[in-house]
């Protein structure tokens, strides 16, 4: 039977042609995935705006008696407003990240219950470019957002002190940071079996900025909330953010922490999504 | 093309069953290359199962399926490469343009650029596309959306096709033109299977009527040869002989009894 395969085959691309074809796959879907986000602009400014919000909240509500307690020497008022926006605003670029990463999961699961994958599983296509695309496009969307959020920061009063290297040191940090929690995230997605779960489970990645070091010192929580809140991911990498942007060094141990989390999750994630991709659905 | 030893389509002993719901009982089917197999039967006979697991979508629980010789389990890319499918479900991206969505399958396909816009343009030609070349598909009418499907089915020269009720929910005028567009595609020697719920789309378009009832093959000829066969004036009233509930005793699939 195999001796009788007809001439017109196409041959089997060599091995590193192979991986040449991947990675164009992925460009191809990358650039699929930026056209929706810039036809569908709506999801991505509701991104944006939520952390906003959150960041206006925080300062303009709480911040002038929660920054007293949280800053030493800050008094309850304008002084206690001004030194809490400086402490959260690493928080609320971290709640930016985890709030794309649930419209990842959305926007994934979407396209896998959509036509258009179907497609895409009959075809060629390299398996890891259909999700890497709306990995890659999320992390630029992550990078512009948060690029966008800090904005408001600094129109609000928040003045970083980092200097060039630190700033280049952010961006790959924020990048590194988006790569891991958009892996998890379109993981999520395509593992989901519906939509409407899709976008619950990633609320997990929502709550956890909260317990952290991000709106309040672990110092000042009870016992077993404090043990978590040190464990947990993002406070290193809070940290990390908080001593780059201050233009600070940052504590080896706390960065190491940081980039092992996201380099460990970000694998999980990316096995997680490989898995989920490949499973078969009618 | 008609002439290769190997048939486009080679399907033996097929087996798939959903948890406890077998769909299929060891499915056997041959088609040449160069034909159109109509693939009818009742719902749930297991018409789309079979197109899923041809088309690499889907795996079988046993039996073999080999699409130009190349095993769809053992070398699911190498099927890929020679395939298109058109399903139920709508394969375009609302958001994206008719353009835009010839031009990312001939990007997925790695047709030279320059190349890629022949076959995209000379599509939206073949398919009437041209003025709503600009529009996103999701404003496009269902009939228009639907050749835009089929367009980026054979973007990718594909040499079999697989068509799952192609014609669902179209009007007369838009099943008609559809059923055009495949005629010109089996003169060109592609290798049509569709499966459809009209018997007169089977009857106009294929060359060998396959049906199916509960999992199993029940039937494999010409349209004429199956009304000669059955001494029925159309392929309705075969498909009413062959596709009757199982009498009480016999061999019935567990979908039947539950």
């Amino acid at each position: 039977m195999t001796t009788a395969t007809p001439a017109v085959l196409p041959a089997r691309p060599h091995e590193r042609l192979a991986w040449l074809l991947a990675g164009r796959d992925l460009v191809t879907m990358t650039r699929r995935s930026l056209l929706r986000m810039v036809r569908y602009p709506s999801l991505t400014v509701l991104i944006v705006a939520m952390p906003v919000v959150l960041l206006l909240v925080f300062v303009y509500v709480f911040g002038g008696a929660v920054g007293a307690g949280v800053v030493p020497g800050a008094v309850p008022g304008a002084s206690g407003r001004e030194a809490y926006l400086d402490y959260i605003t690493p928080g609320i670029l971290a709640m930016t990240g985890a709030s794309i990463a649930q419209s990842t999961s959305i926007s994934v699961a979407m396209d896998m219950s959509d036509g258009v994958v179907t497609r895409l599983r009959t075809m060629p296509v390299a398996p890891l470019a259909v999700l890497g695309g709306h990995v890659v496009a999320a992390v630029v969307q992550t990078l512009m957002a948060i690029a966008a959020v800090l904005g408001v920061a600094v129109l609000l009063g928040f003045r970083p002190d980092a200097g060039p290297a630190h700033w280049l040191l952010l961006l790959g940090f924020v990048a590194l940071v988006a790569l891991m929690l958009t892996w998890l995230s379109a993981a999520m997605g395509a593992a989901a079996p519906s939509v409407e779960s899709a976008s619950n489970t990633p609320m997990l990645l929502l709550l956890l900025p909260f317990l952290s070091s991000g709106f309040v010192p672990v110092e000042t929580m009870p016992g077993p909330v404090r043990f978590f809140a040190e464990h947990q991911p993002f406070t290193p990498i809070i940290e990390t953010l908080r001593g780059l942007l201050a233009g600070q060094a940052v504590d080896a141990t706390t960065a190491g922490a940081a980039v092992a989390w996201c380099v460990g999750l970000g694998a999980l994630g990316w096995l997680w999504a490989r898995a989920a991709y490949r499973r078969p659905r009618v | 093309m008609s002439t290769s030893p190997v048939p486009a389509i080679e399907v033996t002993g097929l087996r798939k069953t959903y948890r406890d719901r077998a769909v299929l009982h060891g499915l056997d089917l041959t088609v040449p290359a160069g034909t159109v197999t109509a693939l009818l039967g009742p719902n749930g006979a297991g018409k789309t199962t079979t197109v899923s697991i041809l088309s690499t979508l889907l795996p079988a629980d046993g039996g073999t399926a080999r699409v130009l010789g190349h095993d769809v389990a053992r070398d699911p890319q190498a099927v890929r490469r020679v395939i298109g499918v058109t399903g139920q479900l709508s394969a375009v991206d609302p958001l994206l343009t008719v353009t835009e969505n010839l031009r990312l399958v001939a990007d997925l396909f790695h047709l030279p650029r320059a190349h890629a816009r022949r076959p995209t343009t000379e599509l939206t030609d073949r398919f009437g596309l041209g003025d709503a070349a600009r529009q996103p598909a999701q404003r496009l009418s269902g009939g228009m959306r639907r050749k835009l499907d089929l367009a980026m089915t054979l973007v990718g020269d594909p040499q079999v096709v697989f068509l799952d009720e192609p014609t669902t929910g179209l009007d007369p005028r838009a099943r008609r033109d559809l059923w055009d567009q495949v005629r010109a595609l089996v003169a060109s020697g592609v290798t049509v299977l569709l499966t459809t719920q009209y018997l007169d789309e089977a009857d106009q378009l294929a060359d060998r009527v396959a049906v199916l009832h509960e999992g199993r093959l029940v039937a494999h000829d010409t349209p004429a040869g199956l009304k000669d066969a059955h001494a029925a004036g159309s392929l309705d009233d075969v498909f009413l002989a062959l596709t009757a509930p199982a009498a009480p005793g016999t061999d019935t699939a567990p979908e039947a009894r539950s």
